[in-house]
C-alpha cells in the first residue's frame, strides 16, 4: 500500500510537470487576452477539484450519519479542507485574470458570488470542526456539511436571478465558443493533473485524520484507566 | 403525549417564561434600535435614498437582533440538565424543535411589528408598492432565518464559545434568503418591479430547510 501511494505521488508530480509544460509552452497564446489567459489552465481545474471535494464531503457526511463510521468522518474532514484550499486558489487566480481582461478585480457576477458563498460556507464548516469538542464534532460537522451542500443550488439560483435582473457592466469573458485543439489538450492534461493532486492531498489528510482519531482514542483509554495524570 | 401536545406545552412554557422575564424581546428591541440609530448616523439618507437602502438596513438589523434571541433558545434548557431530561423522555424531538422555532418566530415577528414604525419615522419611509407584500416577505423571511437559526443554535450550544459560533455558521447558509428578502423589500418600497420570484424563492428555501432541519434535528439533539 505504501509503495503504491509513493508511486502515485511520483506519477502525480510527473503529470503536473508535463501539464505545466503543456499549459505554459505548448498551448498557443490567446489572441486578445495574451499570456494572462494561461491562468485558465489552473483556474478551472482548481474549481473542478473544489467542487468534487465538496461533493465528497456531502456524501461522506451522509454516510457518517447513517453508519457512524469514523472513516467516513475522516474523509469528510479531509475533503472539506482540501476543497477550501482549491476554492481559495480559484478565488485568487480569478481576480488576477479579471484585472487585465475585464479591467476590474471583482464583480458580483453569479459564478463569482456563488464561489465566494461556497467558500464562506465551508470555512464555517472548518471553524465548527475546530470549535466543537469531543465526539460530538463528527455529528455536528456532518449536519452542517449536509446543510452547506443543500444550500449551493439555492445560492446559485438566487444570485443568477439577482444578477440577470441587474446586468453588470462587465461583458464578455465567456469563452465557451470553443477552445482551440491545443488549448483543449493543455486544459485536459491540467484537469487530470489537478485531479490527481486533489486525490493525493485528500488521501494524505485522510490518513492524518485517522491517526488523530487513534491518538484521541488512546488518550481516552488512558484516562479511563486512570493513567493520565 | 402526542407530538402536538408536546409542541404546544413547550411553546406555552417558553412564551410564559418570556412574558415574565422579557429577556429576549427587550434585548432584541434595544439592539435593533441601536442599529437603526447608528445606520441613520452613518448614511444620513434623504427619503429617496432611504427607500433604496432601507431593505438592506431593516433586514440586517433584524438578522443581528434575531441572533440575540436565538442564542438564548437552548441556553436556558441547559440549566438543570433540562435538555438531557428531554433526551431520555419518549417525547418526539421534532416536537420540541418546532416549539422552539414557533417561539422564536413569534418573538422576531413581534420585534418586527414594533420596529417597523420606527423605521418609517427615522427614514421617512413610504412604500410605493403594495404594503401587504411586505408582510408576506416578513413572514417568509423570518421563518427562513428562524428555522435555520434555531437548528444552528442547537448545534452551536455544543461547541466552545457558543455565542460566537451561531452567527458564524448561520450567516453563510442564510445568504440566499437574506438576498431574497432584501431585494424583494427594495422592489416593493421603490415600486420597481414585482417580487413574485423572490417570494417563490423564499418559499422554496423555507420548505427545503424546514425539511432538512426536521430530518437532522434528532441526530443533533442526541449527539454525544
Amino acid at each position: 500500500m505504501k509503495n503504491l501511494s509513493i508511486a502515485f505521488v511520483i506519477f502525480t508530480l510527473a503529470l503536473l510537470g508535463f501539464s505545466t509544460y503543456q499549459a505554459l509552452v505548448v498551448a498557443p497564446t490567446e489572441q486578445t487576452m495574451g499570456d494572462v489567459q494561461r491562468i485558465f489552465y489552473y483556474h478551472v481545474p482548481s474549481a473542478w477539484v473544489a467542487g468534487v471535494c465538496f461533493f465528497v464531503n456531502f456524501l461522506a457526511s451522509i454516510v457518517y450519519l447513517w453508519k457512524r463510521n469514523l472513516n467516513a468522518d475522516a474523509l469528510a474532514a479531509a475533503s472539506a479542507e482540501v476543497g477550501v484550499v482549491f476554492c481559495t486558489i480559484v478565488l485568487i487566480t480569478g481576480p488576477i485574470w479579471a484585472r487585465p481582461v475585464w479591467g476590474i478585480w471583482w464583480t458580483w457576477d453569479a459564478r463569482l458570488t456563488t464561489t465566494l458563498v461556497l467558500w464562506l460556507i465551508y470555512v464555517s464548516y472548518l471553524v465548527l470542526r475546530r470549535f466543537a469538542s469531543g465526539s460530538q464534532t463528527q455529528v455536528l460537522a456532518a449536519a452542517l456539511g449536509i446543510f452547506g451542500f443543500v444550500d449551493v443550488p439555492i445560492v446559485y439560483m438566487t444570485i443568477r436571478w439577482f444578477r440577470t435582473q441587474h446586468p453588470s457592466p462587465v461583458m464578455g469573458g465567456g469563452q465557451n465558443s470553443g477552445l482551440a485543439p491545443e488549448m483543449l489538450h493543455a486544459f485536459l492534461w491540467n484537469l487530470l493533473a489537478f485531479t490527481c493532486v486533489g486525490i493525493c492531498l485528500i488521501a494524505a489528510r485522510y490518513v492524518l485524520q485517522k491517526m488523530e482519531n487513534q491518538v484521541e482514542a488512546a488518550h481516552a483509554q488512558l484516562a479511563l484507566r486512570g493513567g493520565a495524570r | 403525549m402526542s407530538s402536538l401536545n408536546v409542541t404546544s406545552r413547550t411553546l406555552l412554557k417558553d412564551l410564559r417564561m418570556e412574558w415574565r422575564s422579557k429577556d429576549a424581546i427587550n434585548s432584541m428591541l434595544f439592539f435593533s434600535l441601536l442599529v437603526v440609530v447608528i445606520f441613520s448616523f452613518a448614511f444620513n439618507p434623504n427619503a429617496e435614498e432611504s427607500r433604496r437602502i432601507a431593505g438592506g438596513l431593516i433586514w440586517v438589523a433584524f438578522l443581528f437582533a434575531a441572533v440575540v434571541a436565538l442564542n438564548q433558545t437552548w441556553a436556558r434548557e441547559l440549566r438543570n440538565q433540562v435538555l438531557d431530561a428531554y433526551r431520555v423522555s419518549p417525547a418526539p424531538p421534532n416536537a420540541l424543535f418546532l416549539a422552539k422555532v414557533l417561539g422564536n418566530f413569534l418573538f422576531v415577528i413581534i420585534l418586527e411589528a414594533l420596529m417597523a414604525p420606527l423605521f418609517v419615522v427615522f427614514y421617512q419611509l413610504r412604500s410605493i408598492g403594495p404594503v401587504w407584500q411586505l408582510v408576506v416577505i416578513a413572514l417568509l423571511g423570518t421563518w427562513a432565518l428562524v428555522v435555520n437559526g434555531t437548528f444552528f443554535a442547537a448545534l452551536s450550544i455544543r461547541t466552545r464559545s457558543r455565542e460566537i459560533m451561531l452567527p458564524l455558521i448561520l450567516f453563510p447558509i442564510s445568504i440566499p434568503a437574506l438576498l431574497a428578502m432584501v431585494d424583494a423589500t427594495t422592489m416593493v418600497l421603490t415600486g420597481d418591479g414585482t417580487p413574485d420570484f423572490w417570494l417563490k424563492m423564499l418559499l422554496v428555501y423555507d420548505v427545503v430547510f424546514t425539511l432538512v432541519c426536521l430530518l437532522l434535528f434528532e441526530t443533533v439533539l442526541n449527539a454525544e
